[in-house]
């Protein structure tokens, strides 16, 4: 394994059509993406209604836009569209890029994984010449390029690797095999599906089948992509395991966009097909009296570039940029080693390493306003500061739970109340487990810090049913 | 060898989930009958309930017509007899928020309390008011009766006093009536649309935010939360203030009654959960989903909240006032079942709740 690596040829040049159709899809997926959230309205409930967001420790300065916000998912959106045609790529992309991550840093009540990877990837494709070929950007310098160095499309490869394993790795758990958990839940509960609600989601063995196949999909689809005689049969597989999960949760376009993005794997040959598809019964059919089309008609001056090489410069700037973006993906998901006690209860690097659907975890979180000097306590109402979706996300991970603390302690302090300390009364049950207290009730979390050191404060997980596995 | 492995995989990954499996397990449809329960709440317990409810309240109207006409002590005492019979009874049904009762917010006009006095005294000496605006939700229903037949007046001559006729009638007896007779037609027209749509009532069983059984789920834990837990032992105990605040007890001008409408509320509580032989409930759902652990966790709660709650004076305002500590008591008993329900039974049942409009992953 090592030995291929070290023998990877960065000069091998090859077709470039799998990144600009890869370009095209993921510019439209995304576009598709912010009307949707648009449309759903989510851009009011989830980033205007609430009157306190919770930030990345180091990112409190992102905040929502009020009415601006909407300008920014605009400006997201048109990005998105440009990425996809090709028009001022780079430019395109790296807008994309800004705009994408700084709405998902305005609130990490809404943290997924996919917007994670969404972010990364597009960070990625700043870097990858994926207006080569069948772009906006080829009328403009009318210059167009056959080939690209292999390596840009085998990086997106790459990322798509490191997301399907690393989900399956995080799988191999006891929680996850051994008891079928969270999918216990979670499938009998979606008895009101046609067909296969009240029979087969009830089944016990099929809980185990699912969680198993699961786990063996995620580590092993990233093989049968790249292998040439396993591909066609693997991307079938890729369809139906995320139309199924689709089917049955609320996971939006994230499947989708993985389906489209699996078409990466696949030879030239058919990423040529597709381009000549669209070119003609697409563009040719609904644009010829339109002066784009007349362009394309006129095209005969752009030139055709056997070749896409990076500039020695630009080899310089990307070459340790690329090598330090993979590592971190490889190494950012086992930072929970360095934390003590379960990654499921505490969740200290728990996100942003592809655990995905992982666990059924809620809590029960309230907190107790005291005054240290006369001992004078009364309860806060959560709704008074938090949206449901809010409350539900704070009440279960401690970064939120320490986070809101604060917020707490700062807004009666700001009121007028003296000596003011925060405790909280939080309990939390996972996997099916009873639930437990989760937060040192005696801690006044008003005088915690925030770091990514281990918080103390954190009752160890206590359930005798222990979680064991990566 | 690679190939032969992912084949493997594949074969495996695929098929696993389609495959009957071959060992001899006896093939399981879904375990629980949500509908059977779901009717068998309906017609055992809410169906019941509106009835006893709604004969309760039209005997409490009439016996208010009668005092509002002649104004004795006898019938007075009659009245209040009637007003504590069906303020118990409505303790059974308050938590059913669920079709014509939620779009009326019926609850709101039945039993918002603390009263505003000055509100119910303003509306009896201008004689101008609506009672169906928001505004007077807190000036009407059983703690304005509460108020009229107890706390008018220091004492029953002098209440009686206050229903006294005059030549221009009386704007106290008009305003008694007026709150009966509000109380009595939303009543009868909930309980006549509950009635009316039974049938489809107890075939919306689908998991959705707003399927007829989840909604019965979450109105259940709403109104153990903030009904029972904050509303009658918080609120007043001061959990949720600097200070207790024995004014904001239910019951406050009768002051005899708040721990028995305390103790009638989570009888009503536990009727839902526990069922019974003839009527599946929570309680047998969690068992059908093998968690009768956490069944018997929540009705070893609810008993231990009612002993403790029966160790308090009948007046819950007295309790405050001379051992909070007590009254604190009962509400922690309380809040050890509200992480039962709201986390562990939620989490069990994963019923589909409205915030859960954005995407998971």
């Amino acid at each position: 394994m090592k030995k291929k690596l070290l023998k990877y040829n960065f000069k091998e040049q090859t077709n470039a059509a799998p990144l600009a159709v890869f370009r095209l899809f993921f510019g439209l997926m995304m576009f598709a993406s912010i009307i949707r959230f648009w449309a759903n309205g989510w851009i009011e409930k989830l980033y205007l209604a609430p009157e306190f967001h919770f930030s990345y420790y180091g990112f409190e300065w992102i905040k929502p836009l009020g009415n601006y916000t909407y300008l920014l998912f605009l400006i997201c959106g048109l990005a998105a569209i440009f990425v996809a045609i090709g028009f001022k790529y780079r430019i395109a992309i790296i807008t994309f890029f800004l705009s994408f991550t700084y709405i998902e840093l305005m609130d990490k009540t809404t943290y997924l994984n996919h917007y994670y990877f969404i972010s990364i990837l597009s960070f990625l494709m700043i870097f990858l010449p994926a207006n080569a070929t069948f772009s906006v950007d080829n009328f403009i310098n009318k210059k167009q390029y056959k080939n690209v160095p292999k390596w840009t499309i085998d990086s997106i490869k790459l990322l798509l690797a490191i997301v399907y394993f690393y989900a399956g790795l995080a799988k191999l758990n006891s929680d996850w095999l051994l008891r079928a958990q969270p999918l216990k839940i979670w499938l009998p509960s979606k008895y009101d599906l046609p067909f296969i609600g009240e029979n087969l989601l009830q089944q016990n063995w099929f809980h185990f089948a699912m969680s198993w196949s699961g786990m063996l999909y995620d580590l092993a689809i990233p093989f049968l992509l790249l292998y040439k005689r396993t591909r066609f049969l693997a991307f079938l597989v890729v369809i139906f395991f995320h139309v199924f999960t689709r089917v049955l949760f609320p996971i939006g376009m994230f499947p989708y966009i993985m389906i489209v993005s699996a078409l990466i794997f696949f030879d030239a040959k058919l990423h040529l097909k597709i381009i000549h598809f669209i070119k003609k019964y697409i563009l040719k059919g609904n644009l010829k009296t339109t002066i784009f089309s007349n362009r394309i008609a006129a095209n005969t001056n752009i030139k055709s570039v056997e070749n896409y090489n990076f500039s020695r410069n630009k080899r310089k700037i990307f070459v340790p940029i690329f090598t330090l973006f993979f590592a971190i993906q490889l190494l950012l998901p086992w930072r929970y080693l360095l934390y003590p006690g379960e990654l499921f209860w505490t969740e200290e690097g728990y996100r942003f390493s592809w655990r995905v659907m992982l666990m059924e975890k809620a809590g029960s979180t309230n907190f107790k306003i005291k005054n240290l000097e006369t001992g004078n306590y009364f309860m806060v109402n959560n709704s008074d500061f938090l949206t449901s979706f809010q409350e539900k996300q704070m009440s279960f991970q401690p970064d939120f739970i320490l986070e809101y603390a604060h917020f707490l302690g700062d807004h009666f302090t700001k009121q007028g109340h003296k000596n003011v300390a925060v405790f909280a009364e939080s309990y939390v049950a996972l996997n099916g487990r009873l639930s437990t207290r989760f937060v040192n009730n005696t801690v006044d979390l008003y005088k915690i810090k925030r770091t990514f050191k281990h918080k103390e404060w954190i009752v160890p997980f206590q359930s005798e049913i222990k979680i064991k596995g990566i | 060898m690679f190939k032969k492995i992912s084949i493997l995989f594949l074969s495996v990954s695929i098929f696993v989930g389609c495959n009957s499996s071959e060992e001899p397990e006896p093939t399981v449809t879904d375990n629980f009958d949500r509908q059977a329960m779901l009717t068998n709440i309906t017609d055992n317990i809410i169906l019941p309930a509106y009835e006893d409810f709604s004969t309760k309240m039209n005997a409490l109207k009439s016996d208010g017509t009668t005092f509002a006409s002649t104004p004795t002590l006898t019938n007075l005492e009659n009245l209040r007899t009637s007003w504590l019979v069906a303020y118990k009874s409505w303790q059974h049904i308050e938590m059913f928020n669920l079709g014509k009762a939620e779009e009326l917010e019926y609850s709101f006009y039945m039993n918002i309390y603390p009263l505003t006095v000055s509100d119910v005294e303003n509306n009896i000496a201008t004689g101008s008011y609506d009672l169906n605006s928001s505004n007077n939700h807190d000036a009407q229903g059983f703690p304005a009766l509460d108020y009229l037949l107890f706390g008018v007046a220091d004492s029953d001559t002098a209440i009686l006093a206050k229903y006294e006729s005059t030549p221009n009638g009386n704007n106290y007896a008009k305003y008694l009536l007026d709150v009966l007779s509000q109380m009595n037609t939303l009543t009868e027209q909930v309980v006549l649309d509950f009635k009316s749509n039974r049938d489809s009532f107890v075939t919306s069983t689908a998991n959705t935010a707003t399927s007829n059984v989840n909604k019965l789920i979450n109105d259940y834990i709403f109104y153990y939360e903030k009904g029972l837990r904050a509303g009658k032992f918080g609120i007043p105990a001061g959990i949720f203030s600097s200070t207790p605040l024995p004014e904001k007890v239910e019951g406050y001008y009768s002051k005899i009654y708040s721990k028995d409408l305390a103790l009638e509320a989570l009888s009503a509580v536990k009727i839902i959960f526990k069922g019974d032989s003839n009527t599946t409930s929570f309680a047998q759902y969690l068992e059908a989903l093998n968690r009768g652990d956490l069944a018997s966790s929540i009705k070893n709660q609810f008993e231990l909240a009612n002993t403790q709650i029966n160790t308090l004076n009948v007046n819950f305002s007295e309790q405050v006032n001379t051992d909070n500590s007590a009254m604190l008591k009962s509400y922690d008993e309380l809040q050890k079942a509200v992480i039962l329900l709201k986390l562990d039974m939620l989490q069990a049942l994963n019923v589909s709740v409205d915030y859960r409009d954005s995407d998971g992953d």
